[in-house]
């Protein structure tokens, strides 16, 4: 029988993007049947336009830096920009697909995204700035796949 | 050892290797033999798992100047 694999992605930032879908298209090429419920903050994943996804050093005392900056200046305006475009360039550079590239993939492999409505509806979201490839649901849904799979993650 | 498909995932890291071997996969058939060159030594051991999970065989998993090779005979 198909294993299944449910993800539940709740951050909107540029590092916690990447977990839902790289554990998401890795366990597609392994044959499980995936799908991805994205919920609060995760909803910006399901963006067409991925640019406002952004990774700020601010709150982040883990995030390693070139040079150690004091929290006075990662408030500073454009730092955010700043820390998103130094990742995205380690990110390149180190081979790591742009997020993008891993949402298609996991679009090609079959994975099933799922937003959820009531957060969609909070936050005003207009579904036309999301991709095509949704379908809008609620907890209950999700659980109707989520209480049958192997694999059940909250990211 | 011959090959029916050859995939460069060189320059490439997690999971892309796995993912995009996988895709490479998708149009062979039965028994053909595919041979991927990687970069990342993590896909040493992805391959391998990737194998045991999906019944595909890999038949060898050499490395020769600092690239990972392998051949992935498909189910």
């Amino acid at each position: 029988m198909t294993k299944k694999m449910a993800i539940i992605a709740t951050k909107g930032t540029l590092d916690m993007a990447y977990p839902p879908f790289i554990l998401a298209s890795t366990a597609a090429a392994l044959g499980y049947d995936v799908q991805i419920f994205f919920t609060f903050y995760g909803l910006q994943l399901l963006r067409k336009d991925l640019s406002s996804v952004m990774i700020s050093p601010l709150a982040n005392p883990a995030m390693p830096m070139p040079v150690p900056m004091p929290v006075m200046v990662q408030m500073l305006p454009g730092m955010e920009s700043m820390a998103t475009m130094m990742m995205k360039q380690k990110l390149k550079k180190h081979g790591v697909a742009s997020l993008e590239e891993l949402r298609e993939l996991c679009l090609e492999a079959d994975v099933k995204f799922i937003a959820c409505q009531m957060t969609v509806d909070l936050f005003e979201f207009d579904k036309s700035e999301f991709i095509d490839n949704v379908e809008y649901g609620g907890a209950s849904m999700f659980f109707g796949f989520a209480g049958e799979t192997d694999i059940c993650l909250f990211v | 050892m011959n090959f029916d498909k050859e995939f460069d995932a060189s320059g490439m890291s997690c999971p892309l290797p796995i993912v995009k071997t996988k895709k490479s996969l998708a149009d062979m058939q039965s028994g053909q033999v595919l041979k991927v060159i990687a970069t990342d030594c993590g896909a040493v051991k992805d391959m391998q798992a990737f194998a045991d999970q999906t019944g595909n065989t890999l038949l060898s998993n050499t490395e020769e100047g600092g690239k990972f090779i392998f051949f992935m005979k498909k189910k």
